[in-house]
């Protein structure tokens, strides 16, 4: 797999000793996380494992227990890591604002803290959506379209942004395996392109090795393991090869 | 339920601390005045309508038993406007409004569009919860206005057409002008504008605080609905003592 050489727009994402309970259950067990600027780092597990509370924090929607987050160097707090740098996530349910149009989502970032002009933001939100493949549904609403399309819509609006962290939080769930491609070239694409800082938490199998610079496999509230595809490929870990072989029948009962 | 009151008067402390955004939220007032006079001005009329003419009908026979029909005109105004069109428009606009604020922002809350919002560093004070303020504030006002008018019309109707008032049209109005003062009118609108303020920061508040899928949507509605209304009846009661103390 190519890496992007260039990774002077991405940021560099630290965690340490990240800890979070809800009602006495321990969701997240001290995560340890370096992801270097420009990365396409994938979190990995089954359901239930902390994927997407760990996504919430290192966004800072959600503050740790115990541990602490940093974006280049510095720590996240909710509120303030926005302020400092540029941040997108696109949620497993794209998350669009269904009382405004496609275009209108696209450009809301734009719109709303008056960064460019009606006429500019027009012009960037062709542009975001030409870049997901979806050019002239601006007048569209979010309820017409596709649960393909929409997460599509949420890539171009977290592109609107021009983040130099992006987070994708099950971006292939609940496509098909066509639309799933098309997203996993997307994220790679955008990686080429932007040389953004990607991290991607899905226990899609094909999306993971076929995007990720490095994979972290999530248990329980820990991290089992981190290492490139191939090094997650050949771990002698039970439950990992477990995790990855349960996939694959998965895949494969999907596939049929 | 003190938490919630205390919650309830952050979130109200937060939005008013947002007002000097106001003009870069107008589309969105307009769009929600819109929404609010759209929804509500037909069921207005109608409940107006029925409300002074079951005054009249209640009242009307037993003052022309003693002889002091000429009064139903007065007495029916007075009540519509400082008790019965804000309480009822209130109640009506916490049912109609309130709950349809609670459940859209809830479900955007469901279906992480708040938490988007967030991560794109759009206030969702700012973004949803003034705009419906603003809106509501000023849009109750100039229903119970409405309801006032369509009420003294609804009482007036029911005193001329119903044979045991017999009161003529002329002389419902006539005495009505006579007792009714502006400042009577005043004392339901300023009523209207705390109910408002009311309906509207409760409705946001359980919108905001929504848990899980539809069961807590639902659930956030319910709530919006039913303490709205219980805020309401009880802070007219305090208000009413707080009025009359200023003579109004």
């Amino acid at each position: 797999m190519t890496v992007s050489t260039d990774p002077k727009h991405g940021v560099r994402v630290t965690a340490s000793g990240l800890k979070k309970s809800f009602e006495r259950v321990q969701v997240l067990k001290g995560i340890d996380l370096d992801i270097a600027a420009g990365e396409i780092f994938v979190i990995m597990g089954p359901s239930g494992s902390g994927k997407s509370v760990l996504l919430r924090q290192i966004i800072g929607l959600d503050t740790p227990d115990e541990g602490e987050i940093q974006i280049e160097g510095k720590p996240v707090r909710l509120g303030t890591i926005m302020n400092r740098i540029r941040l997108a996530i696109v949620f497993q349910s794209g998350a669009l604002l269904n009382s405004l149009t496609v275009g209108e989502n696209v450009g809301l970032y734009l719109s709303e803290h008056r960064l460019k002009t009606p006429p500019e933001i027009d012009r960037i939100v062709g542009e975001k959506l030409d870049l997901v493949g979806l050019r002239g549904i601006e007048l569209r609403h979010p309820g017409e379209l596709s649960g393909g399309e929409r997460k599509r819509v949420a890539i171009a609006r977290a592109l609107a942004i021009d983040p130099q962290l992006i987070l994708y939080d099950e971006p292939t769930s609940e496509l098909d395996p066509i639309m799933a491609v098309t997203i996993a070239e997307e994220i790679l694409k955008l990686k080429h392109r932007m040389g953004l800082t990607s991290i991607v938490v899905s226990h899609d199998r094909d999306l993971a090795f076929g995007v990720a610079d490095r994979i972290a496999i999530m248990h329980a509230g820990s991290i089992l393991c981190t290492g490139t595809p191939n090094e997650i490929r050949d771990s002698k870990d039970p439950i990992v090869q477990r995790f990855l072989t349960v996939e694959l029948k998965r895949e494969g009962e999907r596939v049929l | 339920m003190f938490q919630s009151i205390g919650e309830i008067l952050i979130l109200l402390w937060c939005t008013l601390r947002t007002a000097p955004k106001i003009v870069h939220q107008r589309r969105k007032i307009l769009e929600q005045l819109f929404e609010i006079g759209n929804a509500s001005l037909l069921m207005a009329c109608i409940l107006s309508m029925f409300i002074g003419g079951v005054l009249a009908l209640q009242s009307g026979p037993v003052l022309a038993e003693r002889g002091l029909s000429t009064y139903i005109g007065g007495l029916v105004g007075l009540s519509v406007c400082k008790e019965l069109a804000p309480v009822m428009m209130a109640i009506f606009i916490a049912g109609r409004i309130g709950s349809a604020m609670s459940a859209e922002i809830g479900s955007m809350r469901a279906y992480q569009e708040i938490d988007a919002l967030r991560t794109m560093n759009i206030d969702p004070i700012q973004y949803l919860v003034l705009p419906r303020l603003v809106a509501i504030s000023v849009a109750l006002p100039l229903l119970v206005v409405f309801s006032i008018l369509v009420g003294w019309f609804g009482g007036g109707l029911v005193s001329m057409s119903n044979q045991k008032i017999g009161v003529p049209f002329q002389a419902y109005f006539g005495h009505l002008r006579e007792l009714v003062q502006v400042h009577d009118v005043a004392n339901g609108i300023i009523k209207s504008f705390f109910f408002a303020v009311v309906i509207g920061i409760v409705s946001c508040h359980q919108g905001l605080q929504t848990i899980g899928g539809p069961r807590g949507i639902g659930r956030s509605v319910t709530k919006a609905v039913v303490n709205s209304i219980v805020l309401i009846l009880i802070l007219d009661y305090f208000l009413t003592r707080l009025l009359l103390y200023f003579n109004i």
